[in-house]
């Protein structure tokens, strides 16, 4: 009598978990859901309040049409934000190795105060020095540029990525290095053929979030890209959606956030593992 | 007989070969401190050096000394902002651990679908911030939104009621935004704290009859304390520096309210292009950065007695 009632509160109990976690999964999810079906919706529907969130009178993709008319369209942000990301994610892993190999292989004069010096720009928000970075983009010539951007975006992830790559250099026993030195390998093929296979997940973990910095980035892009033509998406659907075009067209707002946002969930859902991984070394710091 | 020449010290050409090696190092780490220094110690020194001048975007400046300075003290809408910045910070910050606590503890144990539980509160943290203003922006709409036709639908109000138009409403729509985006990343920086703590100290208290709350208190905060502080820590620098949820959802308005520091910076050096007196705001804004890093330091030291 007794064992059935607790296994009846046991129960109970169970369901009371699961449906606040369902419930709460479903208010995290909804916005998010909301938008993707929605821009999948007529234009003249995805005007009126997205009740329900499908379409319901036929499926389509105007809406993403209507986008790629705006200003020099979808397709140009989104080559922009793309080049953008992917040299932001190339130039910081490159970079990023080099200087955590450096410094964790090698005994040099100013190496802790290099060390520190960029640590330390973590500190300061590149929110407070982007006038002079402006003035510095032209001095180089580099005003109004894709390339530009990214040398500030790879400058943004150095203290990240450079932590966490000498960390990652640091765990590789030096018995291996002179096992490898033996067998005659320069200092670079060490580096490339030996060191970088065992270090991989690192390189992910930072190559993830290079891509997510430089993908979601808003100020300096606001600030840095004034011509219409080297807008990255957020800056080109912000043009948009405060009417700059003309008329709010909310079903391209629609269409405009899931094109923002899909990739960044997919490269979450599918590398998730390196992504906990870099919050959980960057938060033990 | 080469056995011998290896075990014995290395001739001072050797050891000459072996320092080069090292200073090889510097060449690894060269790109990495050239981009700094091009791309952030230049900057910094700039904006310190450009706060004493009157330097508009075209023509030529002029050294004023603490001109800048002394317009600042005059100038309350900056302070204004810095107060409206400071409510915001504290308020957004209580919110997400508000929301974030009680996640963390509900996905901290597991059982079956938790991952899945975890995955789904964490997944708007990875969307940006400027997408998930754009979204919210849509559906905050009194025309062609969620909420507020939702709500006319349902009964609940009488004639659609436009969120976005005056304070209250719109300060709250925002908090309820950046909750929704941040909560699931405080989360998890929270879980690990509690999982970091040793089962067997729960256990041992509950054997010596501590009830749930005894343990909480007793245990669970005083354990957590390098992690709550971690996370408060995230949230206030993060709150401090708000730009894209004002500027995007809001543009500042209701008639200005909800300028943050950030966008009043903004406004002045890249609308007004009053490039000097914008540096010398950033470089108020810098020292409040700079105070709360050494509080964080202090926080984040490793608790006495302990590694």
């Amino acid at each position: 009598m007794a064992q059935a009632a607790s296994r009846n509160r046991k129960l109970l109990a169970r369901i009371g978990e699961h449906s606040t976690g369902i419930v709460a999964s479903v208010l995290f999810a909804a916005p998010i859901v909301w938008a993707v079906l929605s821009a999948f919706k007529p234009a003249a529907e995805a005007r009126l309040p997205p009740l329900p969130p499908w379409p319901t009178t036929g499926f389509s993709l105007e809406n993403y049409a209507t986008l790629n008319s705006f200003g020099d369209g979808l397709w140009v942000s989104a080559q922009n934000s793309i080049y953008v990301s992917v040299m932001t994610v190339v130039l910081s892993v490159a970079v990023s190795v080099l200087a955590g190999y450096g410094f964790s292989r090698f005994r040099f004069p100013f190496k802790d105060l290099f060390f520190i010096l960029i640590l330390s720009t973590i500190m300061i928000p590149f929110q407070s020095i982007l006038t002079p970075i402006f003035l510095v983009l032209t001095k180089l010539g580099l005003h109004n540029t894709l390339t530009g951007l990214v040398g500030v975006y790879v400058t943004l992830q150095l203290p990240f990525s450079i932590f966490m790559m000498r960390n990652a250099f640091d765990a590789v026993p030096r018995e291996i290095e002179e096992a490898a030195r033996m067998d005659g390998a320069s200092n670079l093929t060490m580096l490339l053929k030996v060191m970088l296979p065992l270090v991989w997940p690192g390189v992910v973990t930072i190559a993830l979030f290079a891509f997510l910095g430089a993908w979601n980035e808003f100020l300096a892009a606001l600030v840095l890209m004034t011509d219409q033509s080297k807008f990255t998406l957020p800056v080109m659907m912000t043009a948009l959606q405060s009417g700059r075009f003309g008329a709010i067209d909310w079903g391209a707002v629609q269409a405009g956030v899931t094109v923002m946002m899909v990739p960044c969930l997919i490269l979450f859902l599918a590398l998730q593992r390196f992504y906990i991984r870099g919050l959980m070394a960057g938060a033990v710091k | 007989m080469t056995v011998i020449t290896a075990a014995t010290p290395a001739p001072p050409r050797a050891r000459k070969v072996a320092s080069r090696q090292q200073w090889i190092g510097l060449l690894y780490v060269a790109p990495a401190v050239a981009l700094v220094v091009v791309f952030f110690l230049i900057p910094l020194g700039m904006t310190a050096w450009m706060s004493l001048h009157n330097w508009p975007l075209m023509g030529e400046h002029s050294y004023i000394g603490l001109g800048n300075y002394v317009a600042i003290l005059r100038d309350t809408r900056f302070w204004n902002a810095l107060r409206f910045t400071a409510y915001y910070t504290v308020i957004v910050t209580i919110a997400i651990f508000v929301v974030a606590f009680p996640l963390a503890l509900f996905v901290e144990r597991p059982r079956p679908l938790t991952n899945l539980y975890r995955t789904m509160f964490f997944m708007p943290a990875v969307v940006g911030f400027a997408s998930a203003s754009l979204l919210w922006s849509w559906l905050l709409n009194v025309d062609s939104g969620l909420f507020s036709p939702a709500a006319y639908d349902l009964g609940l109000i009488d004639r659609k009621f436009n969120l976005l138009a005056t304070f209250q409403p719109a300060f709250w729509s925002i908090i309820a935004m950046v909750v929704w985006k941040v909560a699931g990343f405080t989360m998890i920086i929270l879980m690990a704290g509690l999982q970091s703590i040793p089962q067997d100290l729960q256990e041992a208290a509950v054997i010596d009859g501590a009830g749930p709350f005894a343990r909480f208190r007793a245990i669970t905060l005083p354990l957590m304390r390098r992690t709550l502080a971690l996370a408060l820590i995230l949230s206030v620098a993060g709150s401090i520096l708000a730009f894209d949820q004002f500027y995007i959802i809001l543009r500042g308005g209701p008639r200005n309210q909800t300028l943050t520091a950030v966008y009043w910076i903004f406004n002045q050096s890249f609308v007004s292009f009053k490039l000097g007196y914008g540096a010398a705001l950033s470089m108020v804004l810098l020292v409040v950065l700079v105070a709360l890093s050494l509080v964080q330091l202090w926080l984040l030291r490793k608790p006495e007695g302990l590694d």
